[in-house]
């Protein structure tokens, strides 16, 4: 008798569903897309890696890693599993639950911002109406992981890296955030899927001040040199992951790259049109625009010398942030100009705006020697 | 559109396991004896330039960039705002561009306010 009350149980649950619950094929495009963006990247990072070093080698007049399988592929592999047998040291001063919850959470906010990045029209996790907020949102919680790591450890290095990282965060979020808005006055929208849609003339054309705001502070914010002073090796060691070994120091390796690479692909996706290009596949010039801007960031990171802190926080608050202010109502203006679509004129005057700007406002400012003053 | 956040917290779920497992595997590894694990006074000391570090880290410090942080409370609520103006500046027109200046020069007298008073430097 139970076992006849327990299926009919079922079948009245079953006939209890919303009508509008998802079929299978959403389950399937669940299924398929969560394995592929763990894959993806997985697998980007260990080109990143590969590239970071190889590049990195050559400008600086060296070989870089060229052992390990034919010039050197296998070398992200070998690290990871080199990295997998270590030993894993954690100091008897640490607060022990935070110091490993501390990788968790600076990692899985990483991977999230994939979910609402397309990779060809339409294939993309899920197509939120509300894209760039999400990427907004989720990407400045791994900040909360690092700073957990640093105040964990019981290091006063640490301590120091993570409380730069946050006042760098902090500081760089605001211009990136306000360069975005420009993007989406232009576009109308704020699904990736859209702004790609919308890129006849790709926005790095129609927004350029807005690119190199973007660009600047996403590398301050994912504390890639010239801005890495949470990690500045000759300062404070290696900044909140000096007490960390074995695979959580791989964790904090994997979230650095993996957020470089999440940079790339956003850049990829709401300035230079994403998956749209002639001739070759989608998804592939999709990877292929994420890999150039990724060796932007690297060239960035072999040309530049690291900055001062005062210097870093003097260039988002005194330099990215009004511009950012001024670029976002130019282009509001322009919009309301041409409606339907910004002309090529467009592009024209927002080139001469870019360049004007980016003089006038330097004369405030005398880096070099001696603090920043204005 | 609900469906959509439904995946999204799926994968959420997988993320979160997923990195959880990242951490764990090391730990089977140990128990596996495949990772070594031979913890001893000094290796699990501090590092700090090979001397004991003094006293405790846990300690109050000069917390600089709190003026930051306050400004930067201010203005990324003003920019969240921005958002929904920009994705409906078509069909809003003019008016909400002087309406959304007015707002956004409110908060710029206290920026500017801010710069004056040297709260933007670094010391």
């Amino acid at each position: 008798m139970a076992i006849i009350d327990l299926v009919i149980n079922r079948r009245l649950s079953l006939a209890a569903l919303p009508p509008d619950w998802p079929g299978n094929n959403y389950w399937w495009h669940w299924l398929f897309f969560t394995i592929v963006l763990i894959a993806f990247v997985l697998v980007m990072v260990m080109g990143a890696i590969y590239i970071e070093r190889r590049a990195m080698g050559r400008m600086q007049s060296r070989l870089g890693p060229n052992r390990t399988g034919p010039f050197g592929l296998l070398q992200p592999v070998a690290d990871a599993v080199k990295v997998m047998l270590k030993e894993n040291i954690v100091p008897d001063n640490a607060d022990k639950i935070v110091h490993w919850l501390a990788p968790v959470i600076a990692f899985a906010p990483v991977l999230m911002i994939f979910a609402v990045v397309p990779f060809q029209n339409g294939a993309l996790l899920a197509d939120l109406n509300i894209g760039i907020l999400y990427i907004v949102a989720i990407s400045s919680i791994s900040t909360v992981g690092v700073f957990m790591a640093g105040w964990s450890s019981g290091n006063k290095y640490s301590l120091l890296g993570a409380m730069r990282n946050v006042a760098a965060v902090v500081s760089y979020e605001i211009p990136l955030v306000l360069s975005i808005v420009g993007v989406v006055l232009v576009a109308g929208s704020m699904s990736l899927n859209t702004i790609v849609l919308k890129q006849d003339i790709p926005f790095i054309l129609l927004q350029p001040l807005g690119f190199l705001i973007f660009f600047a502070a996403a590398c301050a914010e994912i504390n890639r040199s010239p801005f890495d002073l949470m990690e500045a090796d000759s300062e404070i060691v290696a900044g909140f992951h000096t007490e960390y070994s074995g695979m959580k120091f791989a964790m904090f390796y994997l979230v650095e790259y993996a957020e470089a690479i999440a940079m790339s692909a956003i850049i990829t996706t709401i300035f230079l049109g994403g998956w749209r290009g002639p001739l070759l596949p989608p998804w592939l010039w999709f990877i292929v625009k994420t890999f150039i801007v990724f060796f932007v960031m690297v060239w960035t990171r072999t040309t530049l010398p690291r900055v001062r802190i005062d210097q870093l926080m003097a260039l988002a608050w005194k330099f990215l942030f009004p511009l950012a202010l001024i670029n976002l109502f130019v282009t509001a203006v322009q919009v309301l100009v041409w409606p339907d679509a910004l002309p090529w004129t467009a592009v024209y005057i927002n080139i001469a705006i870019m360049i004007i700007l980016i003089f006038l406002w330097s004369r405030f400012f005398k880096l070099g020697w001696g603090r920043v003053e204005i | 559109m609900l469906a959509n956040y439904g995946l999204i917290g799926l994968f959420f779920i997988v993320v979160v396991l997923f990195s959880l497992s990242m951490v764990i595997i090391p730990i089977i590894l140990r128990l596996l004896k495949i990772v070594p694990s031979h913890p001893n006074p000094i290796k699990n000391s501090i590092f700090e330039c090979g001397v004991e570090t003094i006293g405790k880290t846990w300690v109050q410090f000069n917390f600089r960039y709190y003026f930051y942080a306050l400004i930067f409370l201010a203005l990324d609520v003003l920019v969240v705002f921005l958002y929904p103006w920009a994705v409906q500046l078509r069909e809003l027109g003019l008016t909400s561009l002087i309406v959304v200046f007015i707002l956004v020069f409110i908060v710029l007298i206290g920026y500017i306010y801010a710069w004056k008073k040297k709260v933007l430097e670094w010391k």
